[in-house]
């Protein structure tokens, strides 16, 4: 708040913060190089000889890049669909408000609340009648409508943002919906649009529950690949430690070049 | 909020583009429902084929008499109440540390965002191997260095492990929506109070934290959400024990369904699950709801 007068302070302070909350990530990333023994050596080894032999064992072990793909896929594929299913609904409650909206919204959110281990079984039961168990396609639709309500409340608070007037003198000159969607609200809302589209993408690669649920062999994710390497040997962690860098590395790295559009983005509304 | 109203063409326009969306929602919250509904009123244990006799609430009564049920009601509250109590405070402070030039706060802000695009099973798995095994440990190695006794953290404190896993997990989520929130603060406002000789607790206490009031009931209802039905952290971690002790609703239903394969009282635990959830969803919308028109 007063920058001037102590930027030491607050350098020191927010470098501290960062560091420690990154820390465990670095030494994920740091076992990743070890053996097997540097990995559990007491005291913990900050240097060492790198090593590759870990990744070789985990390619060698498991196709990673099979499961890298379902993971690409399943997110950006539910990513897409719950975007063309969301934005027109929060086009809708926004511009053709009734009175009914906002117990609309808050209906849509609270099917979030509803555990999913207790919607686990009937949607198996589910899956498996239709065919889609161990399917992408399962996953896909099981990410959209987990996504869907966190998707129409960011777009519909993106959307609200659009000044009204700007829209009213659009309606006065005769554009139709699709015009306006376009040629107005699009160009001003692209920001909300894109960070709505990265934090589901974000949220679907790091799903485990009904990945790990309703996948095994063909349509495993990185979640999936994570949990074979995490028991009975999980306390192989220079192995469990290269596995997880390669399952996170993806998204991590995506989500450090988007840092600064989901930082406009997340407003949830919240802003005025 | 009012537009210009369009002729009847557009109301239904509106249905039609609500459609989807609520159509998708509708059938994903009531077939589900239903089909749980159904199961949670018969015999359908998994190791016992062929009998699927009407049992009425017997389900029920036998998921809400376990002894397990009010201590994973109480386990899910503590995790909502403590996470989200973390979360918002050190997110606000973080934020507004981060708000304000200095050296190097491109990077700063990059590395306190990256635990929330880590996987929960993976931030499980690190916590639990690599920070909170009680002997090869960092964080046992770091007591030892100070002459302490090592913490077996998972066996001796399971909640605050759990706990800790995710706070580390849902901060950065808090600290964006904050530092979010902060870009859009009137610096002239501030600058003025500072001016009439506002000290910084003044100036937080009465133009900060009102302006990011919004957004904190956006966070702890996004977090509530997702605190509600925390699994995999649980699951990979502690396994609900020792014993109970870091037991969830969640976790209960899980291991009634896939343990004890009783489909029927699983069924009857979800629905209580849901129960509970929509009664916390009431006093949420309460809470939250008007911050959101």
């Amino acid at each position: 708040m007063n920058p001037r007068s102590f930027p030491w302070v607050r350098t020191v302070c927010a470098w501290t913060a960062a560091l420690l909350l990154f820390f465990p990530l670095f030494w994920l990333g740091l076992t990743a190089f070890k053996t097997e023994m540097q990995a559990i050596a007491v005291p913990p080894q900050l240097f060492f000889t790198p090593t590759l032999d870990t990744f070789a064992e985990v390619h060698a072990r498991s196709d990673y890049l099979a499961h890298a793909r379902n993971s690409l896929v399943s997110s950006a594929a539910s990513t897409v669909l719950g975007l063309l299913i969301a934005a027109p609904a929060a086009y809708a409650m926004v511009f053709f408000r009734t009175p009914n909206t906002r117990g609309l919204l808050m209906w849509m959110l609270s099917t979030k609340m509803m555990p999913a281990v207790g919607a686990l079984l009937p949607v198996y039961v589910l899956a498996q009648a239709t065919g889609l168990l161990d399917s992408l396609w399962s996953l896909v639709v099981v990410f959209t409508l987990t996504n869907l309500p966190i998707m129409v409340w960011m777009l519909y608070s993106a959307f609200k943002d659009v000044p009204r007037e700007i829209i009213e003198a659009s309606r006065l000159d005769g554009a139709s919906v699709g015009a306006e969607f376009r040629h107005v609200v699009l160009p001003l809302t692209k920001g909300g649009i894109a960070s709505t589209g990265l934090l589901c993408l974000v949220l679907a690669w790091n799903e485990a529950f009904w990945s790990l649920n309703l996948t095994s062999a063909n349509a495993a994710t990185l979640a999936g690949l994570i949990a074979s390497y995490a028991s009975p040997e999980g306390l192989f962690w220079a192995k469990l430690s290269a596995a997880s860098l390669l399952a996170i590395a993806p998204i991590v790295v995506f989500g450090w070049c988007c840092q600064k559009q989901l930082v406009q983005g997340m407003t949830f509304g919240a802003m005025k | 909020m009012t537009f210009t109203p369009r002729p009847s063409p557009g109301s239904r326009l509106g249905r039609w583009l609500l459609a989807p969306a609520v159509v998708t929602l509708f059938l994903w919250m009531i077939v589900p429902l239903a089909m749980t509904v159904w199961f949670s009123l018969i015999r359908y244990n998994l190791m016992q084929p062929g009998e699927h006799g009407f049992v009425g609430l017997e389900n029920f009564h036998y998921f809400a008499t376990d002894p397990d049920f009010w201590p994973a009601v109480a386990h899910t509250l503590q995790l909502l109440a403590s996470v989200i109590a973390i979360t918002v405070v050190l997110g606000v402070g973080l934020a507004l540390l981060v708000n304000e030039p200095f050296p190097g706060r491109g990077i700063v802000r990059v590395l306190l965002i990256s635990p929330f695009f880590v996987m929960p099973t993976v931030n499980a798995l690190l916590w639990k191997h690599m920070m909170m095994n009680p002997i090869y440990g960092l964080l046992a190695q770091l007591w030892q260095f100070f002459g302490a006794e090592p913490v077996d953290w998972l066996t001796d404190v399971p909640m605050l492990s759990v706990v800790i896993m995710l706070s580390w997990q849902w901060l950065p989520f808090a600290c964006l929506v904050f530092i979010t929130a902060l870009q859009s603060l009137d610096r002239e406002m501030l600058d003025a109070a500072r001016l009439d000789g506002a000290n910084r607790f003044q100036q937080f206490r009465h133009f900060v934290l009102p302006h990011l009031g919004r957004s904190i009931a956006v966070v702890v209802m996004i977090e509530m959400i997702f605190l509600m039905s925390v699994f995999a952290e649980i699951f990979t971690t502690t396994s609900g024990g020792p014993g109970n002790e870091s037991t969830n609703l969640a976790f209960l239903v899980y291991k009634q369904a896939l343990m004890n394969f009783d489909v029927g009282v699983a069924s009857a635990g979800a629905l209580i699950a849901v129960l509970l959830a929509n009664i916390a969803a009431v006093f949420l919308i309460r809470l939250v709801g008007k911050n959101l028109d």
